[in-house]
């Protein structure tokens, strides 16, 4: 005799090989947990909508943590109450693709307030099923936003009360008073009838999605008997009495019928026209060099360090910014409390012909101290024959090494006499050009002329390149 | 295996609970209709008294399927339509 036969859904792997051990046949939910009847019916639905190989689970922090082992489908594993935000990202970069965020109420209501209010108010068009439990399920039953006025669990262990702990959050209620949400219902897990409910209301929240419509948010009462300490029977009893009469269970909102499909335009940008917006576009210049650094070093390391409002940050993306226009590898990377002016402040600066592999400076083989801690703090740590540039105006000490070469110049004096202290980094790096030769004053001015915010500011820079330049020539040729 | 058409030498429509997958929890015994499913007073390899199908009274309904949370406890076979 023929029979149909209606079984484990293909969109769930044959055998939970991932799971691992030796029982890869069951899932790893306790008894009567509602994770394993809505798995099932998504499993389902996913499989009759035809979408198992464009369908990206994201699963949260909590029991469904494992939904991976379970679903044949793409998964992303997010961190606790960020689903929603990955979910956003998978979809806006393949918007062909079924993105479903699935939470529990810990991970949902409570960390992931933010993502799931901010991800409902854009409107992304993706499916999110919000199981509400109650409590926190894998930690041990903890008390959640969610948790009954009353009901006792590891945390409220007198049962939850409002005056202390406030009430339990509805999300449905919450997200349906949002404008851009399309479909907002809340469904429970306690008869057939509301099974069969919750199957309907999945379906048509994936279909939203598949027809372009939006954001959709499904809320499942779902219960925990472990979490709970009841029987599984008795648990589905107890969403009816105790959760149906706080939580409603109805369509909260429904404009799915009324809203067009909507098509995201998603312009694509070259890397010129990206370095266009930015006002970065390299002047196309220098073709390919073959630089000789300082001799025997194949890369500058470079600290440049001084109090915060030296420009010494500014004065290391400027170099790399200036070896960029010559076709160097750069890499810059700032070190810096709290405090725009005032506190210490440093950098690393990485220039090279060839890729860098660490942008960290340990030892540099340059070091520019624009103040005295400067010197003492980083002296030591440069390499033998290395270079170190120091601002003889505030640093009232000379380089203790003679294994370097030390080169003392009056920046703060010298910035001072053209009307700018400001600009002690420019004739710094005026200074630091003439004596390596590693970029081309030329390139340099160009790349102030680019990349200063402050066009006011230009010529005074430019003016500052040269003086760093003639003093070298001066005092040091 | 959802929806295939399979050769079985039993009546239909009827129910299979999975032995050993089965974790006892007594909601497929809780919503069926007719009452055909039980405890079967013995223990899986799990360690649950798993639920069974008392052999007759089945008519294919499927809530048992939905009311389980285990994937692939329950089967259901009912008669192919139009034969």
């Amino acid at each position: 005799m023929k029979a149909q036969v209606l079984a484990k859904p293909k969109a769930f792997y044959d055998k939970f090989e991932r799971k691992g051990g030796t029982n890869l046949e069951t899932t790893h939910y306790c008894p009567g947990c509602g994770h394993g009847n809505i798995h099932k019916i998504l499993a389902e639905a996913i499989v009759d909508f035809g979408i198992q190989d464009r369908t990206v689970l994201v699963s949260p922090v909590g029991c469904s943590v494992f939904a991976y082992y379970y679903f044949d489908i793409g998964n992303v594993q997010a961190a606790h109450g960020r689903a929603p935000a990955v979910a956003t990202g998978l979809k806006r970069s393949n918007k062909d693709s079924i993105v479903i965020s699935y939470q529990g109420d810990g991970d949902l209501a409570a960390i992931g307030g933010a993502e799931i209010l901010n991800a409902a108010n854009r409107g992304e068009n993706i499916t999110v099923i919000f199981i509400n439990n109650a409590i926190y399920g894998m930690t041990g039953g903890q008390m959640a936003p969610t948790t009954m006025v009353g009901q006792k669990t590891k945390t409220s262990p007198f049962g939850r009360s409002s005056e202390n702990e406030g009430h339990p959050i509805r999300m449905c209620e919450i997200i349906s008073t949002l404008e851009a949400p399309v479909y907002v219902e809340r469904t429970a897990l306690v008869d057939f009838k509301s099974i069969n409910r919750t199957k309907k209301v999945l379906r048509k929240a994936l279909q939203n999605q598949i027809d372009n419509k939006g954001f959709s948010f499904v809320e499942i009462l779902a219960p925990c008997p472990t979490g709970w300490k009841m029987s599984s029977v008795d648990s589905q009893k107890w969403i009816e009495e105790k959760m149906i009469p706080y939580f409603p269970v109805k369509v909260f909102k429904d404009i799915s019928d009324d809203i067009e499909p909507r098509s995201i335009k998603k312009k694509t940008l070259t890397d010129k026209e990206i370095l266009d917006v930015l006002g970065l576009a390299p002047s196309g210049k220098a073709d390919t060099v073959d630089k000789d650094f300082l001799g025997k070093f194949s890369e500058q390391k470079m600290k440049i360090a001084g109090f915060g409002g030296q420009g010494v940050l500014t004065a290391g993306v400027m170099l790399a910014a200036m070896a960029m226009e010559e076709n160097l590898e750069v890499s810059w990377l700032p070190s810096y409390g709290p405090e725009m002016r005032g506190g210490t402040a440093n950098c690393s600066v990485h220039l090279s012909n060839k890729r860098i592999g660490s942008p960290l400076t340990t030892n540099p083989n340059v070091l520019i101290a624009m103040n005295g801690p400067s010197l003492d703090a980083f002296e030591d740590t440069v390499e033998k024959d290395g270079l170190i540039i120091t601002n003889s105006s505030i640093v009232d000490r000379k380089v203790k090494r003679d294994d370097v070469k030390a080169i003392e110049i009056p920046l703060t004096e010298m910035a001072s006499k053209m009307g700018m202290t400001a600009v002690a980094n420019m004739i710094c790096i005026g200074a630091y050009l003439e004596l390596t030769k590693v970029i081309d004053t030329a390139t340099a001015k160009d790349t102030i002329k680019q990349h200063l915010k402050k066009k006011e500011f230009v010529d005074i820079n430019l003016k500052a390149i040269d003086e760093g330049v003639k003093y070298i020539r001066e005092n040091y040729s | 295996m959802s929806n295939e058409i399979v050769e079985v030498d039993f009546q239909l429509p009827a129910i299979k609970v999975i032995n050993h997958l089965c974790k006892g929890c007594g909601l497929c015994i809780e919503h069926c209709p007719k009452n055909c499913i039980e405890f079967s007073g013995k223990f899986n390899q799990l360690g649950y008294d798993y639920a069974q199908y008392n052999g007759e009274g089945c008519t294919g309904c499927s809530i048992c399927f939905y009311a389980c949370p285990e994937p692939g406890a329950i089967e259901v076979y009912k008669k192919v339509k139009g034969e």
